[in-house]
Formats: structure tokens, sequence, C-alpha cells
């Protein structure tokens, strides 16, 4: 049987079909999708700029989205919103202005859709990223030393900070994040998908 | 319609076509040798990258300091090196060397061919070298920056007219039905390629229309590109090596068809529950269940094919692993289809599960009938045999169990933590407690892989020095000895038949 055309037509055919109806309608149709003016008239999403649009860089290359999502799921769909990871479910709003995907799809560590206005602390940030076990025992979150360098003078620098007293060394006192580790955490700052959305009810 | 014919029956032998098989198999060797080893180099480091991540999970301080190989890093490198490394490099060579074997043609391209290999290579190793030093598009199974496209395509344009000239020169008219899955995955996969990497990465698209390409693309990887070609080879290296023709022609024309239908709309259950409008993920779900049909059609095709010729399986490595793969992809089909429903995926997704999943795929069912192509094409093209049974004994049984292992502990382990995930009142870390133990179980069953890989590349390594070329036959992992005994045993039936009567 010899039908080669047959099968090259089916097979473009088949393919092309599916990218138009899975990806080019949808972005067609979410085109006209625009940000949202909240009751006090700013208006969301904004786009990223500045150190956390850097940081977002650190964020992919140290590949975060291997054991972190950003997104969560709707109430009565796992139990995202009982565990406190957001408000609400997040939609296709919330990521309009991405320039990547990190929504995610592996939860070995808890989802950080909302971790800026879940832990606002920048020292806590800065303790995790640099030993996760000290602010969380147990986390098997790999420690990211290299984003920091440490410390012992008798007075710190002021951008410096402190390890609890348990966790200090006779070289090792305080840690000063590199600019790649102030990126990130200002990246990690700026995650909070809690403006309420009228198709996320 | 013509009747279905195993590719050459081996009393159908004469001269001519002894004749014709040597040069075949003498045009690919170049081309199909640069593939394969290249092939065995990316899956050895793909397993050392798969060993310390794996580590790194459950001791999260193991070489913590070097940022080059933190988890996040050393994870997207082990992927990419098994797929566009060892994958990719064992696909190419498989379906370059069945398309030349069963259209009966020379391998066209003499010098280009080969240099594709080595270009291949260079953008596996470029892109492996930007994700270690930071340079990840942080899009999974696209990491790879976008330049190695220069290096890709190249390949992909020389291996897509390779397989048409192969496909028009070819000197049998009828088509076997692994050509036709060789035809659709040598189209379908740059056409996905480059369209997945300007729909993820090009600017001015919303940020959850690249997460459906990104997963329209990841799917189809495995869907349209390593299952034709996995499936391509269990439909020729099944019948080729009991000796009978494929069940039915029919089931087989229905099973390539809906797959191409089906498999393309399923990428989307990747994203349940996720900021998708609901349309699109139903979509994916009525798509993966479609796959029931081209999946049951492959498996009662195989299976009828195999039946009462499993004593085969004692003696031929490549069927031993041909088959392995076939069952893993009937299996991991199935599941695939369950675990797209929204119920399932409530529990699975996000969690250890899908990972399971996963290594079911691409290595119980893509991997392992990777092995045994190699097994079958190797000998051919280099025209000397396998220097020892007993270590392709080993490597058998090192990846099948090493892979069950992983397959069923992580799955297992995965489920738990996504039951445990979904229950409010467990904290968090009491779901990472749990996983602990489950994630040193899979530690040692890849370790245990790996043994495996590493015993075939040494076999691979003695192939290419000589080692073997001297021996007459085929390999067979019976060795003289049971089959002596297994001569005796039928003599000693006779007797007593004999005395019966």
């Amino acid at each position: 049987m010899n039908r080669s055309l047959f099968i090259f037509i089916g097979v473009i055919f088949t393919v092309v079909f599916s990218l138009s109806g899975l990806v080019l309608v949808p972005d067609w149709q979410f085109s006209e999708i625009g940000q949202f003016k909240t009751e006090d008239g700013t208006l969301y999403p904004q786009p990223l700029t500045g150190p956390p649009e850097a940081g977002r860089r650190v964020y992919m290359d140290l590949g975060c989205i291997y054991c972190h999502t950003q997104q969560v799921r709707p109430e009565g769909f796992g139990a995202d919103i009982d565990r406190g990871w957001g408000k609400r479910r997040t939609v296709m709003r919330d990521y309009m202005f991405d320039p990547i995907n990190l929504t995610g799809t592996m939860r070995t560590g808890p989802d950080l859709a909302n971790i800026g206005a879940r832990q606002p602390s920048k020292t806590w940030q800065y303790l995790h990223l640099y030993n996760p076990v000290i602010t969380s025992p147990g986390s098997i979150m790999p420690p990211h030393p290299f984003l920091f360098t440490v410390g012992a003078e008798a007075v710190a620098p002021p951008d410096a900070v402190a390890l609890p007293k348990e966790w200090q060394t006779p070289t090792a006192k305080y840690i000063i994040p590199n600019s790649r580790g102030r990126f990130l955490v200002d990246y990690l700052m700026s995650l909070d998908k809690s403006v309420d959305l009228p198709e996320a009810e | 319609m013509a009747s279905v014919a195993v590719p050459n029956k081996p009393e159908a032998l004469d001269s001519q076509e002894l004749l014709t098989r040597v040069q075949t198999d003498r045009s690919c060797r170049q081309t199909v040798l640069i593939y394969y080893t290249s092939a065995v180099f990316w899956l050895l480091l793909g397993s050392v990258l798969a060993i310390l991540a794996s580590l790194k999970m459950h001791i999260p301080g193991f070489l913590a300091d070097w940022e080059w190989l933190t988890f996040g890093r050393v994870r997207p490198a082990h992927l990419n090196s098994m797929i566009y490394g060892w994958a990719v490099m064992a696909a190419i060579g498989t379906l370059l060397w069945l398309q030349a074997r069963m259209g009966r043609v020379r391998l066209p391209l003499p010098l280009l061919l080969p240099v594709s290999g080595l270009v291949w290579n260079v953008g596996v190793a470029y892109g492996m070298v930007a994700i270690l030093i930071g340079y990840s598009s942080s899009t999974e199974w696209l990491e790879f920056p976008v330049p190695v496209l220069g290096f890709f395509g190249f390949c992909l344009v020389l291996i897509i007219y390779a397989t048409l000239v192969m496909m028009m020169r070819r000197k049998v008219h009828h088509t076997y039905v692994s050509q036709w899955y060789i035809y659709g995955g040598v189209l379908w996969f740059p056409f996905l390629y480059v369209s997945a990497l300007i729909l993820t990465q090009a600017p001015h698209i919303n940020g959850t229309v690249r997460a459906i390409a990104n997963w329209w693309f990841a799917h189809n990887v495995l869907g349209l590109w390593l299952t034709p070609i996995g499936l391509a080879s269990a439909y020729y290296f099944i019948p080729k090596v009991t000796g009978r023709p494929v069940h039915s022609y029919h089931l087989s024309l229905l099973g390539f068809w809906t797959l191409a239908l089906f498999y393309n709309w399923a990428g989307t259950h990747h994203l349940v529950g996720g900021p998708i409008p609901a349309w699109v993920i139903t979509v994916g779900i009525v798509g993966s269940m479609m796959m029931f049909i081209p999946v049951t059609t492959v498996a009662i095709n195989h299976h009828m094919t195999m039946l009462g010729q499993f004593s085969h399986l004692r003696t031929s490595p490549t069927l031993r692993f041909v088959v392995f793969g076939a069952m893993s992809y009937t299996l991991v089909s199935f599941h695939g289809s369950l675990a797209a429903l929204r119920s399932f995926s409530e529990v699975a997704h996000f969690t250890h599960h899908t990972i399971a999943h996963s290594h079911l795929g691409v290595y119980c069912f893509f991997t392992m009938m990777m092995f045994g192509a190699m097994y079958y094409i190797f000998p051919r093209i280099l025209r000397r045999e396998w220097s020892s049974a007993p270590l392709i004994k080993i490597h058998f049984w090192t990846t099948a169990i090493g892979s069950i292992v992983y397959v069923v502990g992580l799955g297992w382990a995965g489920w738990v933590q996504g039951l445990m995930m979904n229950n409010p009142d467990i904290p968090f870390m009491d779901v990472v407690k749990y996983t602990i133990p489950w994630l040193e179980s899979r530690s040692v069953a890849g370790t245990l892989m790996s043994v495996g890989h590493f015993v075939f590349a040494y076999l691979v390594w003695r192939m290419l020095r000589g080692d073997g070329a001297d021996q007459q036959g085929p390999t067979l992992l019976t060795t003289a000895r049971s089959l002596r005994k297994q001569r005796e045993r039928k003599a000693r039936a006779r007797e007593r038949a004999r005395e019966v009567a």
C-alpha cells in the first residue's frame, strides 16, 4: 500500500488541528483580557520591573519551579485555599504579563502564588534561603549558601542578617545576601495574587 | 490492500536479498554508530545526574555549596540529557536503520548524516552547560536556550529529508506499519519543537497560554515522537524475532490514526485545576480518554502476535527488552488516561505520582524498547556479536527490577502524598516527612538502573573494540549448558512417548 501523500497530509493536519484548538484559540479568546481596575483605582496586574524582574530570572535559573507551583486551585478542588496558599483561585488574568510560564507542576514544597503576602518578613526569607532548616525544621529544600557571604565582625554591616544564636559559628555570625539573593527575595515579595477579581469568585 | 507480511521471512532469503541487507546495513554504519554511541554517552551522564538529584532530595545538604549542582539545575539537566541526548539520539539511529532496512534502500547523505550526529551532540552539550550555569528557560522539557534550535534544526531538516528520500526510493512498494509511525514521528517532532519554542518564549502571549503550549509540547514529545518510534520498533522487532506476521493489519492502521488524532489533544490534562479555561482542560481529558482506542488496538495486536511465542523471551535479548517495553506502553497509557480524570488529578497532580508515571513512559516503555533495538541493530551494522550473554542478563534484570521498584514505590508514595496534601489538617511538613523513605527507595532503584546502564555501555564498548567478532551465530541468553539440558529433556520425553506407544 502506498499512500505517502495521504499520510503526509493526515500527519500535518492532526498536529496543526490540535495546536489551533488548544493553544491558538485560547490565545485569541483571551487576547481581549485587560487589567482590572481595583476599588482604589489601581490597575491589576502590573508587569514586573526592576529588582523583582531581575529576581524572576534568578528564580528561573535556580530551577525553583521543579518543587514549587505558583497557582491556587479552586475551592473544593484540593486543599489549596484551606492550607492558606491563597484567598481565591488564580485565573488567567493573574498571569497576563508573565514572559514565561512559572505555574509549575510539582509541590515538593508549598505553593508560592501568594508568598509575598503569606510570609512578608525579608529576614525570614533570607534565613530560609541560606539554610531552610533554620526556619523550617525538617525541610528538604536545598540550602543556597551561594546567594550569601558570611561574616563574624563585631559590628555587622547594615545589610547583614543575624543568624539565630544556635546557628552561629566562630566564622559565621551573620549573612549578607549578594545581589542575586536580594533580587530573588524582592521577587518573592512581589508574589501576591490576593486582589479580588470578578472571574475568580 | 496487500496482506501484511513480516518484512522478510527467514525462509525467503536468497543471496540477492542477503546482499541488499548487507549493503543497507553498511550504508547505515557510520551514522547509526554516531547516534547510538552518543546516546549511550548521554544515558550515562543522565544517570549520574539522576542519582545526584535523587540523593539531594533526601540529603538536602549534599554538595549544596556548588551553585551549578543545586537541585534545581541538576534535575532539568538530567531530564534534558535523557530526552535530547539519550532518547532522541537513540530514536534517530533506530528510525534511520529501520527505514533503510524496511525500504531496502541505502541511507542517503553519507557525509551529512554523520555530521548531523556530531552537530546534535554540540547542541545538547551547549544546552546542558547553559542549564548548569544558569541560563535555563525554566520551561519544562524546553529548558535549552533558544540558540540550540539552530543545531537541532540543521539535523532535523536532514533527518526529514533522509526519511522522505528513503520513503520515495524504497524498493518494497508496500509500506509497513512501522514506516507509518516513523514518517509521522519525523514530521511531528520538528513542528512541535519550533511552535512550542515560539509560543512559550515569544513576547506578548498570555502567561497561561504559555502553560498550555508548554504541556501541549511536553506531552506530545512523548506521544507523537517517542511513542511512534517506540511502536515502530515494537511492530518491527516482535514479528521479526518471533518469525510471525503482525496479527492484524487493520488494527494497526486504526491504532495509528487514532493515536494521531487523539494524542495531540491530551496534553492539557497536566493543567487540571490550573488557571486555564475549563473547556481547554475538558478537551484534554476527552483526548486522554479516547487514547484507550489506539492503546487497546496496539496491545491486542502485539499480544496476539506474541501468543505462543513467549518462549523466545528466554533466548532473545532484543525480544525481552521489546516485550517489556510493549507491556509498559499498555500500562503507562491506561494509567495516563485514568490520571487525566479530574478526580484522579485532584490527588495525583503536583506529587511524585506524576514522576513515577513519566518514568513508566520514558523509561519502562521507550528506553527499554531502544535497548532492544540496539541489541538487534549494533551486531548488524558492525557485523559482529555481543561478547557476553551473562552481562546482557545483568543489564536486563537491573534495569527491569530497578524501574519497577522506582515506579511502584514512587507511584504509591505520590498517591498518599496527594491524599495527605488535600487534607488541610495535616501539616505540610508531615507530608514532606512521609515521602522521605520513598525518596530513598528511589535512590536505590535509580542506582540499580544506572548499574545496568554502565554494564550496557561496557558491552557496547567491547563491541566497538571487536570482542565477539569471531563468534558464530547470534548471542542468545541461554548458555550452551542449558541448551544441552533442553535437548536431553526432549530426548527423554521422546523415549518415554515411544515406551508408552
